[in-house]
């Protein structure tokens, strides 16, 4: 909403200067977005006088002029046709930025002959589109501030343009008039007083508005009348100062009247050529197909249900939201017939939407339009066109009625205080309310509010407390400290999936990943290639094709990352992040995922030989400390068989049974890699928190630790088995031989070619065999290896090595 | 004795010029072994008279354990000798990089997020979560924002897609993490304190927006809660946050979901061109907040007549490039490598009130 500082004084009487009513106005919850004080913009020009204006030698157009300045007599070249001795002038001095020409002036030879300085068009100081000579001042003296003689003359011109934003709930607001009330409410000046005549018709409105009996509930109330014989034309330059003010292309009288009570007073108004009209004009609703032409010569189809005013031949008027061009007012519109209606603020938002038009009007109807000043508007506009273009008015026409939305709610004064935590008195709460135009009755703790009929935002009593707060200023507001819940200590708060998530990703951090966060939503084929993709979890109106699905899973963010990075020159890296995957488009249907990448080498090259290409185990140790950190139980199993985007014979899920998968780890598909341009091998892995389970037993005691005397014995063991086996095959029935002796079995050699058979592989194992109560024989321990090599035989079907 | 004398110079000078330990175990041999020539001496004791053993006796085992001690010494001397020749041919280039080790680093948002939560926590807030993908009903209507409201316009909402068929309005992408409120109230009531920090998604994209950024909600709850204990509250956390005492400032503004509603500037300094919280005589724009609206708490099964408390949100992403100096949003989300490392956290630098945050 823009508007000029004189226009608000139209309103409100008042000394206050800008930078208070600025301060204010944010104060009370009308935001000032921008000032454009023209004033600023023109404050180094000056007067000038012309002592002579002669010929240019090489140029027919110009003239080299003798100006006298406040720095003595300089010699200007112009090329105005009006630059002649005697007039005053406005000076560019060199140096000086004009802003219609975006140009600093400098001094310059002009056909050979020099010039020191410019003598300025209104054009050129953006004060009109006038460019057809240089201004031309009636009075002033050599010297003088421009502005300064603006100010004085033609304030218009720099009239300081206010811009502020307009919360859904401040209709009134809307309106220059409901700004200066609120400003009043606060004390900066007096709201004037404005009680438009209402002005009597001189014959029967040959044109009648009827309203279908199944559109009165969106469009109650209609008013209208015909004003014959206007002169239309351009409308006087003090109208079109505002209107260009606040960025709005004057057009012509008529229209301009429309415009300017649209801002004066947030009453939109149509103005229909009453000689283009057939018949009589009716309210209903669009049956859904009818076209129009609007004003902004565009054609629109409507939409069963809209609302649309009609003549005889069709429609003439999307009601509320914008009027057409066959019946639009021109230059040459001699009988007009002016409108000012009522339009339900949802009708007209879901018809606006539907159309996708923005229209001041649209905006203006579905925040809210005062009800009760239809009338007195059609008649505050009816004045201003007769002052203005002359003509005779007929008498109103209307149909309908004005809304009823006279209300009250009761209010306790003590509210403020307990909601707010401000003490107001009661009797500063019923001022500050009433200077808003609402009335207080009762006493004591029971007011009785009645609200006016500009403000259908204020539905209870919560809305008066806010009312009152905002105009006696939060500014004020003491803070309170509150008081803790629970004497003493703090009590923790983070759930157990909470302390989870930060475990996973201080682990993730503490292994050397760098944690990214990318965005949830990717493009279609990279979801696909993580089993996503699906329509259910689209976007409807993605920004781009890039971040139109959901994410299936971490890893196509991470590995896009990744692809950057190497665009960069990076090669090596690590990268995890944290955060929800989405596995279907209903709320809730998203689960919490760690996913690391591994891509390159290690480290850089080193002189320790250290550097390697990063593996599957890297992958495997992390997530299993991840895992770990996380309270996953340390015995899982290892599967194969995860999804297509894993390599096959690469990869392991982490699993406490077939169906309970804690983790994935292992090399991404190369496949995955060339799609997403990933120069790989990469590694992966990911971890499903929700997943582990939950420790049975919340006890913080850790039970006791056993650490036997006797020494522990080491016996190594070494198999040929198939290629096939696995490890941990292996090693889970070697540590069966004796689970109670057998503590800790591991591999540490794999050994494939050799004396080998084709298909074969050795398996070397250490085993750790811990003595409870009494020193091993070697005969036992003897025992204990048999039992292995038999155990792993059956198992496996593996034999000792030769 | 003046043999004796001697033959402890000559078996002193011998040890003192063993070049290694070899050379001084003969020598051992040849003065004190079996057959050596010191041990011969002592042999010799026997024949002596007592009145001459008496002399000899002791002269004789002062030398043997002088020359004891002396190739004792001699063998500790070469052996720290031969430790420093090899230390010497050990001498290895120490300004050579160490092996390489990756250091990890924690994103600005998980780590303002956990330093917001610290804060939050001490005053009894706890951590409670939602759904991204939301129903129309949460992300709007509950929140007193209806269909036709101009503010569901004003969000740049992103729909889901709605199979043929499926005529149920579209879910959307949470525009804010106020539809969290509406869910903890509908499953724990009140009283309450809740933050609820997470990802957000609005349909722009420029310097300062991206499609998705991150909003911290707060909710508290309660027969007596007051605007005033909002402004406490704020002016504890961002005091605590910033390590600086920071003043707050309310301006009455709108949020459809609360009445009175309030903008709350923080105090700071634009001197210099950079921000600067907590000094200086201007105002940053810095949340949205009011105490929440009774439509609110009914959608939440709540009695408006009964509780009564305040709701905010703030971007957390926002208060982490204020707090640490990060000049461009969309850098949050590109993942390059060098702005996570130097932006970054380390895995061990926990937000906590009593570390400090």
């Amino acid at each position: 909403m823009k508007f000029t500082l004189s226009w608000l004084k139209d309103h409100l009487d008042t000394e206050a200067s800008l930078d208070d009513i600025l301060d204010t106005l944010t104060d009370l919850g009308l935001e000032v977005e921008e000032v454009e004080d023209r004033a600023a913009r023109l404050k180094d020009f000056t007067l000038a006088k012309v002592k002579s204006a002669e010929q240019h030698p090489d140029a027919d157009r110009l003239r080299v002029c003798q100006v006298e300045t406040d720095e003595g007599v300089q010699q200007i070249i112009c090329g105005a046709p009006n630059a002649r001795e005697g007039i005053t002038v406005v000076l560019a001095k060199p140096g000086t930025y004009v802003p219609g020409i975006d140009t600093t002036i400098g001094v310059g030879k002009i056909r050979g002959i020099e010039s020191y300085g410019m003598m300025a068009s209104e054009r050129e100081l953006e004060l009109s589109e006038e460019h057809d000579g240089i201004i031309e001042l009636p009075s002033g003296e050599v010297g003088d501030r421009f502005v300064d003689w603006l100010a004085e003359h033609d304030s218009a011109k720099v009239d300081p343009v206010i811009e502020i934003a307009i919360t859904p709930n401040r209709q009134d607001a809307l309106g220059v008039r409901g700004i200066a009330r609120d400003l009043a409410a606060r004390g900066i000046g007096t709201l004037k007083p404005h009680e438009p005549q209402v002005i009597d018709g001189t014959f029967k409105s040959p044109i009648n508005v009827t309203i279908d009996a199944d559109t009165l509930d969106t469009a109650p109330h209609f008013t209208g009348r015909l004003i014959r014989g206007v002169k239309n034309g351009p409308s006087p330059a003090w109208l079109q100062d505002r209107l260009r003010a606040i960025g709005l292309r004057p057009i012509s009288a008529l229209v301009d009247i429309t415009n300017f009570f649209t801002f004066d007073q947030n009453r939109p108004l149509h103005v229909f050529d009453a000689d283009k009209v057939a018949g009589n004009l009716r309210v209903h609703r669009a049956a859904g197909g009818e076209e129009i032409l609007a004003l902004d010569e565009k054609t629109y189809t409507l939409g069963a249900g809209h609302m649309a005013i009609s003549d005889d031949t069709g429609v003439e008027s999307i009601a509320g939201v914008m009027g057409g061009a066959a019946s639009g007012c021109t230059e040459e519109t001699v009988n007009v017939f002016l409108e000012s209606a009522w339009w339900d603020p949802i009708q007209i938002a879901y018809t606006g939407r539907d159309l996708k038009i923005h229209s001041d009007a649209r905006y203006r109807f579905e925040r809210g339009v005062d009800p009760d000043y239809t009338l007195p508007g059609l008649h505050a506009a009816t004045q201003m066109v007769l002052d203005l273009c002359g003509g005779e008015p007929s008498e109103v026409v209307e149909a309908g009625a004005p809304l009823q939305t006279a209300r009250s709610y009761p209010l306790d004064p003590a509210r403020v205080g307990s909601l707010v935590g401000m003490e107001i008195a009661r009797d500063e709460q019923v001022r500050i309310l009433t200077a808003l135009g609402f009335s207080a009755s009762g006493s004591g703790d029971a007011l009785e509010v009645w609200v006016p009929s500009w403000r259908r935002d204020v539905q209870g009593e919560a809305d008066l407390v806010e009312e009152v707060a905002r105009v006696a200023s939060l500014t004020k507001l003491e803070p309170k400290p509150m008081p803790r819940l629970r004497d003493g200590v703090a009590a923790p708060v983070l759930t157990p999936m909470q302390l989870r998530e930060r475990s996973a990703r201080r682990t993730a951090a503490a292994l050397g990943y760098n944690e990214c966060v990318t965005y949830s939503f990717i493009d279609r084929a990279a979801a696909q290639l993580f089993g996503g993709g699906s329509d259910d979890v689209m976007l409807e109106n993605p920004i781009s094709s890039e971040m139109s699905h959901m994410r299936p899973a971490l890893l196509p963010g991470l590995l896009q990352a990744a692809a950057r990075n190497q665009a960069r020159g990076m090669m090596d890296m690590a990268l995890f992040e944290v955060g929800a995957a989405f596995h279907g488009g209903e709320p809730g249907e998203q689960h919490l995922l760690v996913s690391g990448l591994l891509v390159g080498h290690t480290g850089p090259r080193d002189p320790h030989g250290a550097r390697r290409a990063v593996d599957v185990f890297d992958a495997k140790a992390d997530a299993e400390a991840v895992l770990a950190a996380i309270g996953a139980p340390a015995k899982a199993q290892i599967l194969r068989g995860a999804r297509e985007w894993w390599h096959p014979g690469r990869h392991g899920m982490i699993c406490l049974g077939p169906k309970k998968v804690l983790g994935i780890f292992g090399e991404v598909h190369p496949k995955v890699l060339t799609a997403l341009d990933v120069k790989g091998p990469a590694m992966a892995f990911t971890i499903f928190p929700e997943e582990v389970p939950m420790p049975r037993n919340s006890s913080a005691s850790r039970g006791a630790v056993t650490m036997p005397d006797l020494q522990a014995v080491e016996r190594d063991f070494a198999f040929v088995v198939d290629a096939e086996v696995s490890a941990l095959d292996l090693v889970n029935a070697a540590a069966g031989a004796d689970k109670a002796l057998i503590e800790e079995v591991r591999v540490f050699d794999e050994f494939i070619g050799g004396s080998l058979g084709e298909g074969q592989k050795s398996l070397a194992i250490t085993v750790r065999l811990q003595p409870r109560d009494k020193t091993l024989t070697e005969d036992e321990i003897e025992a204990v290896a048999g039992k292995i090599v038999e155990k792993v035989g059956k198992a496996t079907g593996g034999s000792l090595r030769g | 004795m003046d043999g004796l004398e001697n033959l402890r110079g000559a078996w002193l000078e011998r040890i003192g010029s063993a070049s290694d330990e070899a050379a001084l175990e003969d020598i051992r041999v040849s003065a004190l072994g079996k057959k050596g020539e010191i041990s011969l001496k002592m042999r010799e004791l026997g024949k002596m008279t007592p009145e001459e053993r008496q002399a000899a006796g002791p002269a004789l085992n002062a030398l043997k354990d002088e020359v004891n001690a002396a190739i004792t010494a001699k063998k500790a001397g070469l052996a720290d000798a031969a430790l420093d020749e090899r230390l010497k041919a050990e001498w290895l280039d120490v300004t050579l990089p160490a092996r390489h080790r990756r250091q990890g680093t924690i994103h600005p948002v998980s780590q303002v997020t956990e330093e917001v939560t610290a804060i939050f926590a001490d005053m009894g807030f706890s951590v409670a979560e939602g759904p991204q993908i939301e129903t129309d009903f949460y992300n709007f209507d509950a929140l007193n924002i209806p269909g036709h409201h101009p503010a569901r316009a004003e969000m740049d909402t992103f729909y889901t897609h709605r199979r043929e068929g499926d005529n149920r309005p579209p879910h959307v992408l949470r525009t804010h993490t106020s539809p969290v409120q509406i869910r903890h109230m509908e499953q724990h009531g009140a009283p309450c304190r809740i933050i609820a920090p997470g990802r957000v998604y609005r349909a722009d994209y420029d310097q300062t927006h991206t499609p998705m950024f991150h909003q911290v909600e707060g909710l508290a709850l309660d027969r007596d809660i007051s605007m005033a204990n909002l402004k406490w509250v704020l002016e504890e956390f961002y005091s605590a946050f910033f390590g600086v005492q920071v003043k707050t400032r309310f301006r009455a503004s709108h949020f459809p979901f609360v009445e009175p509603g309030a903008e709350v500037d923080i105090q700071c300094s634009f001197e210099g061109g950079t921000v600067k919280v907590g000094e200086g005589d201007d105002w940053l724009e810095i949340l949205g907040s009011g105490m929440v609206h009774p439509k609110v708490l009914e959608a939440g099964k709540i009695d408006p007549n009964e509780y009564q408390g305040f709701a905010f949100g703030m971007g957390i992403d926002r208060i982490a490039m204020l707090k640490y100096g990060i000049p461009d949003l969309r850098d949050f989300f590109a993942s390059d490598l060098r702005w996570l490392r130097h932006y970054g956290f380390a895995s061990l630098q926990m937000p906590s009130v009593h570390a400090g945050v």
